[in-house]
């Protein structure tokens, strides 16, 4: 029974990484229709540059935002150097575009940092919180407290504020957004920046538990979207559940079946969600537009 | 080569994406565009035979055919239909390993090599069926994931394939092909002939797939999904068939390279892999078979010549394919072709 616990607790740990990855991934799909493949390079930007600033002695409550804004910039330029320069590409050009950016920023990762599994203390500290017969460490508080905190951010967000709204209304209708008056570029920019800076405080969060290297994002990005899709692409509530269920699937494969293919569980569920329910457990029927 | 003739009369020159291009001379009519691209690449494959001084040259060379062979059905997927596959190495690998343990278990080479571009092709049907019914972004996720699920069996189950650290392939050596008709090749310069040969064939059938009402459908699609239902398509069962054509192809050229080099790793189906597939398409030209060839040999023979190549090989093939994707979308061999026609005129 602490056994099963045990493996509950470590999958929703790692699956509020995962939700957060996926909740970025469906701002940016909300307004723009662009899947951003490079999402799991940004939570490797936050984990890579939060490791080597607190390496060199800078204190985390520093190094941390700091992490978060690299990633966020990065974000930035993504959008203004590669996805607005395409235009209204087609859509195999935009995924290519994505896809490249986050071969480079691999790349560029490796040859910033370098090519070390890194990882650092917990942000308060690394002595385990012993729970009904099973162990939590401290950073999983955190990590979950972080990604719900983003949840509710971005339900407030996008809801309440002008600039949030002004998100929403390009991604139903650009057109329509552009003649009332909204400014559709700055929107795009920001869920870029925002996407990106969500990331980042992922990658941030997770990496005293997870570790990071320069070469897990795309392995993160295939969770992000495994998720998105069980929740059903382009929904907020969705992407956290979807989330945290596959990081249970993906604890629950390595506890009981085999942790060498743990990684495998997401891509079964990928499997499963398209054979038999596309639209995801929160989605709407996929509709396409012409 | 024996279909070759059936399906040229099928779809004679002129017909299709050849009346685009108003170059044609008249007089070429006769040999058709499937025909012409074999003949093409098989004067290339002599070219460098000519020159190339050294074992090396061939072995490099070899591996351009391959790449071309395994880009090509890249180009039948991007180029023709507009689906992005980022697990193509899986199939590839598939092609390669199977041709590899076969031997092991009894199986000659050529069967097994049958058995692993079938296996290829079978995997990517029962993938494919369910996903191309959606739109553009799944396959590429799917075949992410799918990719990386196949490499890491190669990598975990080494009692089979030998774990990380790779197999060895006995078998064939395609010598004795060249000896059974009186030729003496050196080891090297007979693999280099069989891929530029097999990549040649390929060519061609890409090349006469394009003409052909099933391609012309592909195409279709390309443009409009919609439209091209409209007009009758079948669109997921004409995706399906593209998909699974284009894991042949990169079966085959898996298995050419396992037995052309003797050895594999599993990374010849990891991610990296696939991402290097599709930038050489991209860059060369995701619409041509021809475009798939110039993108190969760049980026097959840019690392044999720039050493610095390994240590920044992520930021090149990203930067290559970011800046393709917005500086000459259609990709390098169309983006040299117009500037060509419009200095001429």
């Amino acid at each position: 029974m602490s056994e099963l616990l045990q493996f509950l607790i470590s999958g929703v740990t790692v699956g509020a990484i995962y939700a957060a990855i996926a909740l970025g991934f469906t701002l940016i799909y909300n307004a723009s229709g662009v899947v951003n493949f490079a999402q799991g390079e940004f939570v490797v930007i936050g984990g890579m540059t939060a490791a080597a600033l607190i390496a060199a002695g800078v204190p985390v409550i520093l190094a941390a935002p700091i992490a978060v804004v690299a990633g966020t910039l990065v974000g930035i330029l993504l959008y203004r150097l590669a996805i607005r320069p395409a235009g209204q590409a087609p859509l195999v050009t935009l995924i290519i575009i994505t896809i490249g950016a986050s071969i480079f920023l691999r790349g560029a990762m490796q040859a910033v940092f370098d090519k070390q599994i890194h990882r650092y203390d917990g942000f308060s500290g690394d002595a385990p919180l012993r729970v009904g017969g099973a162990t939590i460490l401290p950073q999983s508080l955190w990590i979950v407290g972080g990604s719900i905190a983003v949840f509710a951010f971005l339900a407030w967000f996008l809801n309440r504020t002008r600039a949030g709204r002004g998100i929403k209304a390009t991604a139903s209708n650009r057109m329509a957004a552009a003649l009332v008056g909204i400014n559709t570029g700055r929107a795009m920019n920001l869920s870029f920046a925002l996407s990106a800076g969500i990331g980042a405080l992922a990658g941030v969060l997770a990496t005293p538990v997870t570790f990071t290297s320069y070469d897990v994002g795309v392995l993160m990005a295939l969770k992000g979207f495994s998720a998105t899709m069980l929740g059903g692409v382009g929904s907020p509530l969705g992407a956290l559940a979807g989330g945290l269920l596959i990081g249970l699937i993906e604890a629950l494969t390595a506890g009981y079946i085999s942790s060498d293919y743990k990684d495998a569980a997401a891509f079964i569920v990928i499997l499963l969600v398209l054979f038999l329910r596309p639209q995801g457990l929160f989605g709407a029927r996929i509709v396409e537009r012409v | 080569m024996a279909g070759q003739g059936t399906t040229t009369d099928v779809a004679p020159a002129g017909t299709g994406r050849r009346e685009y291009s108003k170059s044609e001379g008249a007089g070429r009519r006769r040999i058709g565009p499937g025909l012409r691209t074999f003949l093409i690449f098989v004067a290339l494959v002599a070219l460098g035979a000519l020159i190339f001084p050294s074992s090396y040259f061939y072995r490099v060379g070899t591996l351009v055919w391959i790449n071309t062979l395994a880009v090509t059905g890249i180009v039948v997927l991007l180029g023709y239909v507009g689906l992005v596959s980022l697990g193509h190495a899986g199939f590839f690998a598939i092609g390669a390993y199977v041709t590899a343990i076969g031997p092991n278990y009894g199986i000659p080479s050529p069967l097994a090599m049958a058995g692993g571009v079938a296996l290829a092709g079978l995997l990517a049907l029962i993938v494919g069926r369910p996903i191309l019914k959606l739109s553009g972004y799944y396959l590429a996720i799917a075949t992410l994931g799918l990719g990386m699920l196949i490499w890491m069996v190669l990598s975990k189950e080494a009692w089979l394939t030998g774990g990380p650290d790779g197999m060895v392939v006995s078998g064939m050596n395609a010598r004795n092909l060249f000896k059974m008709v009186g030729l003496s090749l050196k080891s090297a310069e007979a693999w280099y002939w069989v891929a530029g040969l097999v990549a040649a064939i390929g060519a061609a059938i890409a090349v006469n797939l394009a003409g052909s009402p099933s391609g012309r459908a592909l195409r279709a699609i390309h443009d409009s999904d919609v439209a091209a239902r409209s007009l009758g398509v079948d669109v997921a069962k004409a995706k399906s068939r593209a998909f699974v054509i284009s894991a042949i192809y990169a079966a085959v050229a898996g298995a050419l390279l396992a037995l052309a080099n003797g050895y594999i790793t599993p990374d010849t189906g990891g991610f990296m892999h696939s991402v290097e597939m599709v930038t050489m398409a991209v860059l060369g030209g995701a619409a041509s078979v021809y475009g798939a060839l110039v993108g190969a040999l760049i980026l097959t023979a840019l690392p044999q010549v720039l050493t610095v190549f390994a240590d920044y090989e992520h930021m090149v093939l990203g930067g290559i394919m970011v800046l393709t994707m917005i500086l000459m979308r259609r990709g390098l061999v169309p983006f040299i072709a117009d500037l060509w026609n419009r200095r001429k005129s």
